[in-house]
């Protein structure tokens, strides 16, 4: 599975970062985590908010921090 | 106790959902008898010297503290149950294809409800230009978002009553539709970095979910941690400081630098607001204080507008996207409004 997160650095990104680590780290699920920071990768993804999460492609949270119970239920923990 | 906390995650949220308006009411009633409860306390049991001002100040910040959260909690809940219902996503659809005039205001307006976080200035004003929504149009939004802020609001709406609540969102809605306007009709695109046209941006499609009414109050309650947790301090010291000038500043003092004698009293305060930076709670308590001591309310509201709207470490993220000519003209067509509408208050009172 492959997991990006989308930020610029700001505090909720770096967050989401780490909620998404100790996600995976918890269920054991087999991910490869990316924090994109590039703007023009970010804007690939059409998304106007971050901190976004995107799993296998596709977008599944923008402009929020989901819970680490949330994040588990995405990603199929 | 912490292992049974883990697994009823799902009752946690049933009970947040009827807390609050089981909470409301006894708000607005402590709300009510508050004043006389404050009195009662610093007169009746502590036995105050009821001509002290010391005794003034405490009872200032006794009265104003609770008066200022029960607000600020209840307003923010009900702003973000709003908020939960827009998105940048769907305000961009709203404002596509719009004329440049009736863009403005729809975009002025929704940058109220939208919820926005400066950090994310960039990739919103690069979703909004990809989409062919006008520069002008986009400024109108990224003006009114910082600008009106519910916090404020409330503030406003404590502590000087509604008159100056609507004056300050109403004024600031004008500034915003104007200024995006003024700035539309500036022809401005090639201050924009040129990169910023070449990003393709994807056709972002969120798996729909279904929002139930339980997640809304969920998001009332987030804005409220969230809020409330970054702004008590603020709200806390300003009345601390509130109290301290109400006590013991001597009528009038400030009435000869920032009373509406003083014209420069205007310039002055958007001059040192601009570059300034705070959220909205830790100013107006201040300001409050201000007031009361006989500076005037157009410039001490150009002093907030200018203080909350406008922001060194937002330039500094739009600097990234926008030529330094764009953020002067930015700046100086916002903070223009802003005097504009500070003279307007000085002359009215």
């Amino acid at each position: 599975m492959k997991i990006a997160i989308l930020g610029m650095g700001c505090a909720t990104c770096n967050k989401l970062e780490d909620t998404v680590r100790l996600a995976v780290k918890e269920t054991g699920v087999d991910a490869q985590i990316d924090h994109v920071k590039d703007i023009k990768q970010i804007m690939a993804y059409g998304v106007m908010t971050t901190p976004a999460l995107v799993i296998d492609g596709k977008v599944v949270a923008a402009g929020k921090l989901p819970s680490l119970a949330d994040i588990k239920k995405m990603i199929g923990g | 106790m912490a292992e049974c906390c883990k697994t009823d995650k799902g009752d946690k949220k049933k009970i947040n959902y009827y807390i609050p308006f089981l909470l409301i009411p006894l708000a607005v009633l402590i709300y009510i008898f508050l004043e006389q409860g404050v009195d009662f306390l610093v007169y009746g049991i502590l036995n105050l010297d009821k001509n002290s001002h010391l005794t003034e100040s405490i009872r200032f910040f006794l009265y104003d503290t609770p008066k200022v959260f029960i607000l600020l909690t209840v307003i923010v809940f009900v702003v973000g149950i709003i908020r939960s219902y827009f998105s940048p996503e769907k305000t961009r659809k709203a404002l596509e294809g719009k004329p440049l005039f009736a863009g403005n205001v729809m975009a002025a307006s929704l940058g109220i409800l939208t919820p926005f976080c400066t950090c994310s200035a960039i990739p919103l004003f690069i979703g909004f230009v990809e989409s062919g929504i006008p520069l002008g149009v986009t400024f109108s939004f990224l003006i009114a978002a910082p600008m009106i802020n519910e916090v404020a609001l409330v503030l406003l709406f404590g502590l000087f009553g509604w008159k100056t609540a609507l004056l300050y969102a109403s004024t600031g809605l004008l500034i915003a539709i104007v200024s995006g306007w003024v700035i539309g009709k500036l022809k401005v695109e090639r201050f924009v970095e040129e990169w910023v046209y070449e990003i393709k941006a994807g056709d972002f499609q969120m798996a729909e979910q279904k929002v139930t009414f339980t997640d809304r109050i969920q998001a009332g309650h987030t804005a409220v941690v969230d809020i409330v947790s970054k702004v008590w301090i603020y709200i806390v010291a300003g009345i601390a400081v509130g109290a301290a000038v109400h006590g013991y500043v001597p009528e009038n003092f400030m009435a000869s630098i920032m009373g509406k004698e003083a014209w420069w009293s205007v310039p002055l305060a958007v001059l040192i607001g601009v570059p300034l930076y705070s959220n909205a709670a830790g100013i107006i308590p201040i300001l409050q204080a201000l007031l009361e001591k006989g500076a005037s309310l157009g410039t001490a509201l150009a002093f907030m507008m200018s203080v909350i709207g406008l922001s060194l470490p937002e330039m500094i993220i739009l600097r990234k996207i926008i030529k330094i000519p764009l953020i002067v003209i930015f700046i100086s067509v916002v903070a223009t409004g802003i005097m504009i509408v500070g003279f307007l208050f000085n002359w009215i009172y």
